[in-house]
């Protein structure tokens, strides 16, 4: 099989989408000539020409706000958002107009539009240009969430984030854009809003996304090695959430831990946390543990970078306390 | 109908008659504890705006509107029933209830949505103006707003990307003085608005609203020029009649100038000048009045005996049907209290 970037991967799926459906434009800063910031966009402007690779001013209310008129006009524009600290900016065409539209109208019309964007740390990029905001996103009704964390999902995900009748907003994560895995784009993917079971184990069951599944990934390796098994979840879309497998896995197991880079406080990974303690609750061995972000701003320093969120360390040192 | 004369101000006057009854009727229906909610805002005294753009507006033309928008979209053809129904929150109305008068919108009338977030329906224009000309719909798109929006950025960013791009794009500010309580005055340094539209590279013009003929001239030539690709900017000069919204008995403003206001009224000034001009007599207009008091008296009658939604229809909608839907939270907190020990 052939290795492939997570940026090649999206690249692919950008160029085999527009190929299929001209409808599909690009619109956001430096997504043309420049090939976009992390460069995903790189030379498609080549083959599928500037009316659909539209290079916009710095102005993220209006990019965002143009995105939702040609998605209601018969356009289905993937709207890039350099980074996702910038939604600060346009959360109102997102929030007040995107993800309300088909609602407020009554179901006349819809907003097919992805909005692509990255975030996280690992490139001591800032306070601004670090964070993990997918909560904000999570948390407005008629928004979807896709969060890939592999190569595979880089693809597949943006695809199928492209046919879809609501706005997704799809959060790629900086850190893994130069990752390099051996893909078969050919075969067939998971379905939309089912989660992906990385790996089993009956000792405890570790629930994440985005990066997280690889520091997971690691941990659980570290931990096997400790004679404990981890069952770890890749929720790959967080709207549809896929709570049916959360649930299967942690009635099985019996112990649960919820990952996120996202800070801890009414994050993403304390609705999860709510819902498993809810609804898990006789299966349930010990308290459901939440292993997130600092509640603090992202700093430039790499160790106070690195430190401020999870890692495999952290992870499986904590999953060696909760299974113990 | 009586009209005798094939006066096309005479239609402009119907359509401008149609909007003041249908905005007395709708705080009628307010004062009757029919509305849902009180976010009512009138746009009495604003009626050629409405009326002027729209009577040049192309069938497969799209716009949308800010909060004050019932004249535009009446102006445009919707019906008034389904209108009414929306505001009273009612299954009958154009968004079955969950719209209301701030969140209306049509798609067979092009209508992309009034907005209640000030500014927050211009830039939706700019895509649409996008999918014009990239889908080669030859359609304008119109973007309605008052003054209050042109203190908010994301109007200079999307005047900006319309000019960059040559898209067939109309901004239209309905300048009836006032932003809630504040005058124009007091926002702004220089109201000369449609020098902020040249300075990004649009065609500007600003008209007295009082003659909505003028109005429509100054629409027809931008909306012509936008659909040629130059975008283009009108500021239509009234007076808001009324409060801010029903609850405001509008505190912050003099008698004095509230009735000098209500001399700028493009309703009876049309009327006039039908009945100067020996266009219309008095009797033909007395008599399309009545007719118009009668149909908008039904919208009433409409809205309060159409049924409220369906509780269960709230779910819907969120997403588009066949996708996965938002769980009730009861539904939730049953499954979880249903547990065999509970």
């Amino acid at each position: 099989m052939p290795a492939m970037t997570y940026r090649d991967a999206l690249r692919q799926a950008l160029d085999d989408a527009m190929t299929e459906d001209k409808s599909i434009v690009v619109i956001g800063e430096e997504v043309g000539r420049y090939g976009g910031a992390y460069g995903v966009t790189k030379d498609l402007i080549k083959v599928h020409g500037p009316e659909r690779l539209i290079d916009t001013p710095i102005s993220e209310p209006a990019i965002i706000g143009a995105a939702v008129g040609a998605a209601m006009t018969g356009l289905r524009p993937v709207a890039e958002l350099m980074y996702i600290d910038f939604l600060g900016m346009t959360m109102d065409q997102l929030a007040n107009q995107a993800a309300k539209i088909r609602y407020m109208f009554g179901g006349q019309i819809g907003v097919p539009m992805v909005l692509r964007t990255q975030g996280g740390t690992g490139r001591s990029a800032g306070a601004q240009h670090s964070q993990s905001l997918e909560a904000w996103i999570m948390h407005t009704p008629g928004l979807r969430l896709a969060m890939p964390a592999t190569v595979a999902d880089a693809y597949h995900l943006l695809r199928q984030s492209l046919t879809k009748p609501d706005p997704v907003v799809f959060i790629e994560h900086k850190a893994l854009y130069t990752r390099k895995e051996e893909v078969d784009l050919s075969a067939d993917p998971l379905p939309w809003g089912k989660a992906a079971v990385r790996r089993h184990g009956d000792d405890l069951v570790i629930v994440t996304y985005s990066r997280q599944v690889l520091y997971a990934l690691e941990a659980a390796e570290a931990l096997a090695r400790n004679g404990i098994e981890a069952t770890v979840i890749d929720l790959r879309t967080l709207n549809p959430l896929d709570f049916d497998t959360i649930r299967t896995h942690v009635e099985r197991v019996g112990k649960a831990m919820v990952v996120s880079e996202g800070v801890m406080t009414s994050g993403v990974a304390a609705e999860l946390c709510a819902r498993i303690s809810e609804e898990c609750f006789d299966f349930l061995e010990q308290p459901v543990i939440r292993v997130a972000g600092e509640d603090i701003p992202i700093s430039v320093s790499q160790e106070l970078e690195s430190g401020s969120v999870p890692s495999a360390r952290i992870i499986a040192e904590v999953a060696e306390r909760l299974t113990a | 109908m009586t009209l005798t004369a094939n006066s096309h101000l005479a239609e402009l006057y119907r359509t401008m008659r149609r909007i003041r009854t249908f905005e007395e009727r709708v705080g009628e229906l307010f004062v009757r504890g029919q509305s849902a909610g009180s976010m009512l805002h009138l746009s009495i005294g604003e009626e050629s705006s409405a009326a002027g753009v729209c009577d040049v507006m192309k069938p497969q033309d799209t716009f949308t509107t800010h909060h004050r928008g019932h004249g535009i979209f009446l102006a445009r053809g919707a019906d008034p029933k389904r209108m009414m129904a929306e505001i009273g929150g009612k299954e009958t109305g154009y968004c079955h209830g969950k719209g209301g008068s701030m969140h209306i919108a049509d798609m067979a009338l092009g209508h992309l949505g009034a907005n209640a977030i000030v500014g927050g329906g211009i830039p939706a224009v700019v895509g649409a103006g996008l999918s014009s000309k990239y889908l080669k719909q030859d359609a304008v798109s119109i973007a309605f707003f008052g003054d209050g929006a042109m203190q908010q950025g994301i109007l200079y960013e999307s005047m900006n990307m319309a000019a960059l791009w040559s898209l067939p794009v109309l901004f239209v500010c309905v300048n009836n003085q006032y932003g809630m309580g504040t005058r124009i005055d007091q926002a702004t340094r220089n109201t000369a608005f449609d020098e902020r539209a040249r300075a990004f590279g649009l065609n500007g013009a600003v008209v007295n609203g009082l003659d909505v003929e003028d109005v429509r001239d100054a629409a027809r030539w931008l909306i012509d020029e936008a659909r040629a690709g130059k975008p283009g900017f009108l500021s239509v000069e009234v007076y808001r009649f009324f409060g801010h919204a029903r609850m405001d008995k509008s505190p912050y403003r003099a008698e004095a100038e509230e009735l000098e206001g209500r001399k700028k009224d493009p309703v009876l000034f049309a009327r006039a000048k039908l009945l100067d001009s020996g266009l219309e007599s008095e009797a033909a207009l007395d008599a399309l009045d009545r007719e118009i008091a009668a149909e908008m008296d039904a919208t009433i009658d409409f809205a309060v005996e159409s049924r409220a939604p369906a509780l269960s229809s709230m779910f819907r909608d969120v997403y588009a049907v066949g996708e996965p839907e938002p769980e009730p939270v009861r539904a939730r907190i049953d499954r979880v209290l249903a547990r065999e020990d509970v």
